[in-house]
């Protein structure tokens, strides 16, 4: 053993790097690094612009790097009430939404996933139709049915069209799951006593949350940041959310024909940080759900 | 603990095929019985009907005085030992094996008895904090085992749990097996593809083959009677040798040799089986001779295999290793005619 590592090390040692290889590696982190400040930009640009006085944000040549650096868009942020009330209100709408979204979206995908009734495949298909439909197209209908039932400007209007665009996604998502996890588990469940709620409660749930945390955070995502259904059933600035409340900044103040950018910028930034911390946190959790394993024997 | 009832079993699938054709067979109170057949005889299938776990297409399945055709599997008071385990990933070996009795509303103090018990009979003491994943094949094994125990269940249900161990462990838990069913003198049905599995552990075994029971038995008379050729081909490493041969009268004739049969079997056609250590190069009284023309040898130590032919017909005999032969020999071999078997060419049934 010990013979053959040392033959073989004068061998790795000298082993030409071959030019053709070098030229790969360079493009491939070209690649990468382009990748990377085309995604990146706009966040350095938003965080630039928070960090300036308003006056320098126009100023010609462009500042890349805040020369008279200061919070004070910071400051506004956190001392506008409407934007803290967004805040509160986002966090709402989307936990709730994504909440019911998840317990809704994985009793029917599993019930899809495992059971054979009458027009199980109907009803599969026709969730999926439902993701298809553009927001706008049905924002009409939706106006009118939150109208009669009296929900519109309330924010329980945000989440039960939100639930309703995040339920097909959750469903599909899900369903593949579940179909892809064994069926032995679920049989063991039953022989050992279990009812089929149980032992989608007790069983399939908690190995399911690896995927119900992607579809969660996907769910989550797209509830903070939601604009056109917020900006057209929320009426008063207290039920705004957090898109709603970032456009509207400044719209009252006597500066109302300037585009307050940097205040903007800096609101932006503020509303991102949780998202990013959701994503990371949950992340470690999905890959350490995914690498789990189930019944390997 | 109960007895188990098959009675006119079908398993139909809405295709056309069927895995289970009227089964019939009673399984008696602590019996350790082994279902046994190559995959896709319906063995399996059998199992998982008296588990609830598929439809009965027709006839009935008691267990107890109870029919459970309608009974929901988790009425049924039985326990399953699956292939893969099935062990809940999520939930560590204590939690495994004390849901069963969660389910059934046990209490606490209850549950941690029965959990700390079989943990002590199966060796699992020190293993209750883990999850499955941190375990070995072995202790997988146990665990799943172990989550039977705990609910004292009517009928053990086994679904080839040896499948996944390594040949060494698999010896070793075969004999803890068995040890286990003296010691809870509980009622085992086992399913198994392997012959070994099925001749060591089964009080009686059942022998499938496309949906049809072949025989029941103990593993003794399956072994020295089997019912028709195919239980007689199945069981027994190497296989029974089968030699075509025409009958008249009390005499059967191959293409190498022919016997005198101690009676008339009535039949014209049949198939004549010998089993390989029935054959002995030592001469017997009332032993016939039957020359073999040797092909290969194999001396395994304990044993020694020859393959060749006798006549236009493949044979293998097993013989004492010290008995020297070499490849292309004549070798006499004397036939135990009390342990001939003979079985129509038609219907493949045993008639000797």
């Amino acid at each position: 053993m010990s013979v053959a590592t040392a033959g073989s090390i004068p061998q790795t040692r000298r082993r030409p790097v071959k030019p053709g290889k070098v030229v790969g590696r360079v493009l491939f982190y070209l690649l990468v690094v382009l990748i990377l400040a085309y995604i990146l930009f706009p966040f350095y640009w938003a965080a630039r612009t928070s960090f300036m006085p308003d006056s320098d944000i126009y100023l010609t040549p462009v500042q890349y790097w805040p020369k008279n650096f200061t919070v004070q868009h910071y400051i506004n942020a956190f001392s506008e009430t409407t934007f803290l009330r967004a805040i509160l209100n986002s966090a709402l709408v989307g936990v709730a939404a994504t909440v019911l979204s998840v317990l809704f979206g994985a009793s029917a995908s599993y019930a899809l996933a495992r059971f054979n009734f009458l027009g199980r495949n109907v009803a599969l298909y026709l969730i999926l139709a439902m993701s298809m439909f553009p927001g706008i197209s049905i924002l009409g209908a939706l106006y009118t049915v939150l109208q009669k039932v009296h929900l519109y400007n309330t924010l329980y209007a945000l989440i039960i069209v939100y639930l309703t665009f995040s339920l097909p996604l959750m469903v599909w998502i899900m369903q593949s799951f579940f179909r892809g996890m064994p069926r032995d588990l679920e049989e063991a469940a039953y022989v050992d006593g279990a009812s089929q709620f149980q032992t989608f409660w007790r069983i399939m749930m908690p190995l399911a949350a690896p995927g119900l945390a992607t579809a969660g955070i996907l769910t989550l995502m797209g509830c903070w940041q939601e604009f056109l259904f917020a900006l057209s059933f929320e009426l008063s600035s207290s039920h705004w959310t957090v898109p709603l409340a970032i456009a509207n900044t400044g719209a009252n103040q006597a500066s109302a024909f300037q585009i307050p950018w940097g205040d903007q910028m800096a609101e932006t930034l503020v509303v991102m940080l949780p998202l990013i911390a959701v994503v990371l946190l949950l992340q470690r959790r999905i890959i350490s759900g995914l690498t789990a394993g189930a019944v390997k024997g | 603990m109960a007895s188990v009832a098959y009675n006119h079993v079908f398993k139909n699938y809405g295709t056309g095929a069927v895995a289970v054709k009227d089964l019939n067979l009673q399984i008696l109170d602590t019996e350790f019985m082994v279902l046994v057949g190559p995959s896709g005889c319906g063995k399996s299938t059998a199992l998982r009907m008296l588990a609830g776990l598929e439809e009965i297409s027709d006839g009935e399945i008691k267990i107890g005085d109870r029919i459970v055709n309608e009974v929901p599997a988790r009425e049924r008071d039985i326990a399953m030992v699956f292939q893969s385990y099935a062990l809940y990933p999520h939930m560590s070996v204590y939690d495994n094996m004390a849901f069963g009795l969660k389910m059934r509303r046990t209490p606490k103090s209850e549950i941690e008895t029965k959990v700390n018990e079989a943990s002590k009979i199966l060796g699992l003491d020190n293993f209750l904090k883990r999850k499955p994943r941190q375990l070995s094949g072995g202790q997988r094994q146990r665990v799943a085992l172990g989550r039977a125990i705990v609910r004292n269940p009517q009928v053990f249900l086994l679904d080839e749990p040896l499948s996944n161990l390594d040949a060494q462990l698999r010896v070793e838990t075969r004999i803890n097996l068995q040890k286990l069913h003296k010691d809870l003198d509980a009622t085992f049905i086992y399913v198994t593809h392997d012959q070994v599995e099925a001749m060591t552990m089964g009080d009686r075994i059942a022998v499938m083959k496309e949906g049809v029971l072949q025989q029941v038995a103990s593993p003794r008379e399956i072994y020295d009677d089997p019912a028709n050729m195919y239980v007689a081909g199945f069981i027994g490493s190497p296989k029974m040798n089968f030699i075509p041969v025409t009958v008249s009268g009390k005499t059967a004739k191959a293409s190498g040799f022919s016997l005198e049969l101690p009676k008339a079997p009535g039949i014209e056609k049949g198939v004549m089986g010998i089993r390989p250590e029935d054959m002995t190069e030592v001469p017997h009284e009332g032993f016939p001779q039957i020359e073999m023309s040797v092909e290969v040898v194999e001396v395994l130590g304990s044993d020694q295999f020859l393959y060749g032919k006798c006549g236009g017909d493949d044979i293998i005999a097993r013989l004492d290793p010290q008995f020297k032969v070499a490849v292309g020999d004549k070798v006499r071999l004397h036939v135990n005619m009390r342990r001939l078997h003979l079985f129509d060419v038609g219907t493949e049934r045993a008639v000797l």
